[in-house]
């Protein structure tokens, strides 16, 4: 019983539940960021002009069809790519300018689309990885922790000692989600953490992201292509065009929390899908159109 | 919603997770048994009935009668196992500890890697059997060429694997490790290194059969003791018994050895046993 009526809390109960006061850290401003792959020879644009803010603990959702250079401004705020303009800055702090070589911390980690949990590490030793490389923490104390969270989070803690391949998909990405946690990082990177999911497994993997951002309420950057799923989780969506990458609208979600199910039915969450589809889909159709003159 | 996460968690929460419920006993195969069956009543009828080619070989309750009577307490026979063994075994280690870290060099540094590799791609396609004049010319002793020729025909496989395996490692994997603050030197142990583990593995297993074919040949050609030099002996002898005794005892040592490299490796990855 115990672990299967900890997870089903979620959907129902959130309701009687406060959120977790905004944090003061994790202020993300994007300015004019521009990313240019091989600027001598084929100069290939994959983000142009870009300006992003995103206030301390805002749930943000990049949204655009494939190609649009959305993983790549994502590698550049965590790090592992560099700009060629503007900058990326972290509480006032410059995170990557054209000039630094790219620099990824642990306040800002990163769950990948395909999952990047280290299969030979069991489930504890892998949220304990963090803590432990930065010497943040003794061996007990990453342990406590990590079992703590792992409980918080939907009672992960009852596969702690297993191997992530024995684990379901929706579990192992939420084990990579504490795993970020525990080192408390001011942002969550999220690349389309649910993408090889069915439905169903996604709907339950969304009540139990809110619930964790409802626990740790921390700046969230979600990047998907599904519209829906950015409306239904996010404070703002950002709507990307596709070669070069650029920011075309930011439309403000204005659905209350704790966000449920039964809203998706809502004539608010509807209009704002209308409004949402209308952008994507003309950038999907020119991109579209683009390929096919390409391939003719 | 309830039920759908219930049958969304629910198989994995019934999974026995690190508990073995219950030692099964091995079924036995009962087709197998007739056919080894089969093979040896074959064997015995073609040679009792002078079927063309069987004139010369020896009926196994012939090699049976031999191997009880003049082997089985004969310490020159298991003096043979011991020689093959040491030499499987000196050329099987030599080859991982010189191959394992040759193939992350090659793998990890590019300046190395261009320097080294066109020169391993030109040795490897040499037979380790082709090594065997220039080894006896080389190695003061015999027993250190035979020991060099079962090296190369490891080594190469090993390192080959190895490479292959930094090459292939998720790019995600080190990202991720750099976020959370690994140092380079804390990346390479802790991610590198169990990442090319399987590739190991499967070197060794490849490995260890290329050493047991390469030494035994390696013992025909110029050995003065072994298994391979036991079986040749028998054939020079013209005594067919002690021929197929060589051969039926390099097949189990064979068996043996591949049995020690599958549990050491079952050691070496917990997780994949687990699975």
């Amino acid at each position: 019983m115990g672990a299967s009526d900890k997870m089903n809390m979620t959907a129902a109960d959130t309701t009687g539940h406060q959120m977790a006061p905004r944090p003061v850290d994790g202020r993300l401003s994007i300015q004019h960021v521009g990313k240019i792959y091989d600027p001598e020879g084929a100069r290939v644009v994959a983000v142009h002009s870009a300006n992003i803010e995103i206030a301390p603990g805002d749930f943000v959702a990049i949204v655009g069809p494939s190609g649009c250079g959305k993983s790549t401004l994502m590698n550049i705020i965590a790090g592992f790519d560099n700009v060629t303009e503007g900058q990326v800055l972290l509480d006032g702090q410059p995170l990557a300018t054209p000039n630094s070589p790219p620099r990824p911390g642990s306040d800002r980690v990163v769950v990948f689309q395909n999952g990047a949990l280290f299969p030979w590490k069991t489930v504890l030793e892998n949220v304990m990885y963090g803590p432990i490389v930065q010497r943040k923490m003794s061996s007990s104390e990453a342990e406590q922790r990590a079992m703590d969270l792992l409980a918080k989070c939907g009672g992960l803690d009852k596969v702690a000692n297993s191997y992530p391949p024995q684990l379901s998909s929706g579990m192992q990405r939420r084990v990579e989600i504490v795993r970020a946690l525990i080192n408390e990082p001011k942002i969550l990177l999220l690349d389309e953490p649910f993408r090889a999911m069915d439905t169903v497994s996604k709907t339950v993997m969304h009540q139990h992201l809110l619930e964790m951002y409802r626990v740790c309420h921390k700046t969230i950057v979600f990047i998907t292509h599904d519209l829906e799923e950015a409306i239904y989780l996010a404070d703002k969506v950002v709507v990307m065009t596709s070669r070069p990458g650029t920011i075309k609208s930011t439309i403000n979600v204005n659905l209350p929390r704790p966000r449920t199910p039964d809203m998706m039915m809502g004539s608010e969450y509807l209009a704002l899908k209308a409004q949402v589809i209308a952008g994507v889909h003309e950038e999907a159709k020119k991109a579209f159109e683009r390929g096919e003159r390409e391939h003719a | 919603m309830k039920s759908a996460e219930k049958t969304l968690e629910t198989p994995i929460m019934n999974q026995p997770v690190v508990k073995n419920p219950k030692i099964r006993l091995p079924r036995i195969n009962w087709r197998g048994v007739i056919a080894i069956i089969g093979f040896f009543v074959a064997w015995h009828l073609s040679v009792k009935l002078g079927f063309p080619g069987f004139r010369e070989i020896a009926a196994p309750y012939d090699v049976l009668h031999t191997f009880l009577t003049r082997y089985l307490d004969n310490p020159d026979y298991w003096a043979s196992w011991v020689a093959s063994f040491k030499r499987v075994l000196y050329g099987f280690l030599i080859a991982q500890l010189l191959g394992i870290p040759l193939g992350l060099l090659l793998g990890t540094r590019q300046t190395f890697n261009h320097l080294v590799y066109p020169v391993i791609e030109i040795m490897r396609p040499i037979p380790p059997l082709a090594w065997v004049p220039i080894s006896i010319l080389f190695w003061p002793t015999t027993e250190s060429s035979i020991i060099f020729i079962t090296f190369i025909g490891a080594f190469f496989i090993i390192v080959i694997n190895v490479h292959d395996a930094v090459k292939s490692i998720k790019k995600e994997h080190i990202w991720l490790a750099q976020s959370l603050g690994a140092s380079s030197g804390q990346i390479f142990r802790r991610i590198m290194i169990p990442s090319v583990i399987p590739s190991i593995a499967v070197g060794m297993t490849l490995g260890i059969a290329v050493t047991w074919n390469v030494v035994i040949a390696a013992e025909m050609i110029s050995g003065d003791n072994g298994l391979g030099r036991l079986t040749w002996e028998g054939y020079v002898s013209h005594t067919v018994t002690v021929v197929i005794i060589g051969m039926v005892s390099i097949g189990l040592a064979g068996y043996l050895s591949t049995i020690v490299v599958d549990y050491l490796e079952k050691k070496m990855m917990p997780w994949r046993v687990a699975r």
